[in-house]
């Protein structure tokens, strides 16, 4: 900054204070899910607010596990099979049609790209009436299928991988066809391994995306067998049958997954925020 | 020699892309098609076409009802949340990015609510922060100033309940638009403001009206453009937050999924789908027309 005065100093202090205050704000709802999963139902429903609980109740987790009328290790089991196969299926899928794409010759490449770029217009939430219809047709409602198979087609994740294999350096495939590795060698050998990190970028987000998935899970998910976390959640809240402290022991568990990819894998998520939210 | 070429390159065209277009083929087409034919179509309970009744169950949909209602509601919806993301999550990228010390500190606090689901943004908001009654945290808070219990989720007048619906996507979502103003402004080039200043202007709202947010218009437009395309999809939250006996504030997402898995009526749930579908790539094309987001920069 050109300015740096006095009336500069006071206004770093002035964003310090509002950065504060909103961090703050921002960070009550965490503060929430901790006091209140581990208080009892009086502490948490008591009048005056009390800002912790008495003792930590540890043993609300294994109360939560226990109790025989809230499936919520089964959801959980769902959910990490749902969230890992998701992104799996997703990074396999979408990258071998993003190479394809972006680097194969083939005299109708051009048509079958615009048809993937079509599905873009079309969000894939208000479709889901019309998948349903098709998976349920299939006999795939309340299975793991159901629940992962139809999520992998995303046109969006295949078009960014085509970007960016567009901008992938020629000379080291190049290098790769001397030595006579054919398309699927090169790809494997060369090209996947010097693409981890744009590559750990799209699978962070997809993981977040599978996790939170709500409304598909909810309309596949008919049986409690298949529900996932959130269906498990959100049944609980509705309807209203478990205690107020496992609910939200129940919710502060459920999010510790993405809290460790958030902690750890940061530097890719930022890279995946930036690289899938515009879609330039 | 070269004939044999091109064909095997054909065949390894559809082994990286087949499996893709394939799926592409059954989980979207295929269900949009369905879906399309269904819409003209009687199928109560069954997904299979059987009386054609033309376009009943688009006027069905349309005429003064539930998904009428649903569509000015999100209406009303996004015209609080969309310019609200875009300021706030604006204001906080030109914050943090003004921030030396401890500037990883707010950024990670700002983008952490993206973690959380709507479910469980939905239950600390129901449960805890917007409870009716006087444990509620905002009601907390508020009876210091000797304000009364407000019930925020089932009072229809005053429709407090749009406080819980905006702020709890305003705290999942504005993190994630940050990171991509953030993203924004590490792209202008410092020059800029240097050439400002030689001609005499101030850094503070001067420089930010004629440099910063010039600079930043293809990230706003697709700001106002992601946040548009999410709040018409909007579910999650009110499904979760608002009580499903009484119809308060519906999406039109909840209204298709009443009327596709509740009533079990697949032909009026698929028109409802290509209103919305139809509805959504227009705002979309006209959106980007208005705002010039064709236009090069």
């Amino acid at each position: 900054m050109a300015v740096q005065g006095a009336k500069g100093r006071a206004t770093t202090g002035a964003a310090y204070a509002v950065a504060s205050v909103a961090a703050v704000l921002f960070l009550i709802p965490f503060y929430l899910l901790v006091r209140n999963g581990l208080a009892t139902d009086a502490e948490i429903t008591a009048p005056g607010w009390r800002f912790l609980p008495e003792t930590w109740r540890w043993e609300n987790v294994s109360e939560l596990f226990d109790d025989p009328a809230v499936p919520f290790g089964r959801s959980l089991l769902n959910s990490m099979l749902v969230a890992v196969l998701h992104t799996l299926g997703t990074l396999l899928v979408c990258s071998l049609a993003g190479y394809g794409l972006a680097r194969i010759p083939y005299r109708h490449a051009d048509k079958v790209f615009y048809a993937v770029l079509g599905t873009l217009m079309i969000p894939s939430a208000v479709t889901f009436v019309p998948s349903y219809v098709v998976v349920s047709s299939l006999g795939w409602v309340s299975s793991l299928r159901g629940l992962i198979i139809p999520g992998l087609f995303s046109g969006f994740t295949a078009f960014l991988f085509r970007q960016y294999f567009l901008n992938f350096p020629k000379e080291l495939e190049d290098a790769a066809r001397v030595d006579g590795l054919g398309y699927w060698g090169t790809f494997w050998r060369v090209v996947m391994p010097n693409s981890l990190n744009f590559t750990a970028a799209i699978a962070v987000i997809t993981f977040i995306a599978g996790w939170n998935a709500f409304l598909w899970p909810l309309v596949i998910g008919q049986d409690q067998q298949s529900w996932t976390v959130q269906v498990a959640l959100s049944s609980f809240l509705t309807s209203q049958t478990i205690r107020i402290h496992e609910l939200f022991i129940a919710a502060a568990i459920s999010i510790l997954p993405l809290l460790v990819v958030f902690l750890l894998l940061q530097r890719w998520l930022v890279r995946g925020v930036a690289e899938t939210g515009i879609k330039g | 020699m070269r004939r044999r070429k091109a064909r095997s390159e054909t065949l390894t065209f559809w082994l990286f892309v087949g499996p893709f277009v394939a799926g592409m083929l059954v989980f979207v087409y295929v269900p949009i098609l369905w879906s399309f034919t269904l819409s003209f179509f009687e199928a109560q309970s069954t997904v299979t076409p059987s009386v054609f009744v033309g376009l009943d169950n688009y006027v069905e949909m349309l005429k003064s009802g539930p998904f009428r209602d649903s569509l000015v509601t999100f209406t009303v919806f996004a015209a609080f949340i969309v310019p609200l993301t875009v300021a706030l999550s604006l204001g906080m990228a030109v914050l943090v990015h003004r921030l030396s010390f401890a500037r990883a500190f707010f950024r990670s606090a700002f983008f952490i609510p993206t973690a959380c689901s709507y479910v469980v943004a939905s239950l600390i908001w129901k449960m805890s922060i917007f409870n009716g009654v006087r444990f509620g945290l905002a009601n907390v808070v508020l009876g210091l100033f000797g304000v009364e219990n407000i019930s925020w989720l089932i009072t229809a007048d005053p429709p407090w309940y749009w406080v819980p619906l905006v702020t709890v996507r305003l705290w999942l979502q504005l993190g994630f638009y940050m990171i991509l103003f953030l993203a924004g402004l590490q792209r202008i080039p410092e020059e800029l403001y240097e050439a400002s200043y030689v001609d005499g202007a101030s850094p503070g709202w001067q420089t930010f009206r004629h440099i910063t947010l010039p600079q930043l218009r293809t990230t706003t437009v697709a700001v106002v453009l992601l946040t548009l395309i999410a709040a018409y999809q909007a579910f999650d939250e009110f499904y979760n937050l608002m009580p499903s006996a009484v119809n308060l504030a519906r999406t039109p997402l909840q209204e298709l999924y009443l009327a596709a898995l509740s009533q079990q009526d697949y032909g009026r749930g698929s028109a409802g789908a290509m209103i919305l579908t139809l509805l959504i790539m227009l705002a979309t094309l006209l959106q980007g027309r208005v705002l010039g987001f064709g236009r090069k920069d």
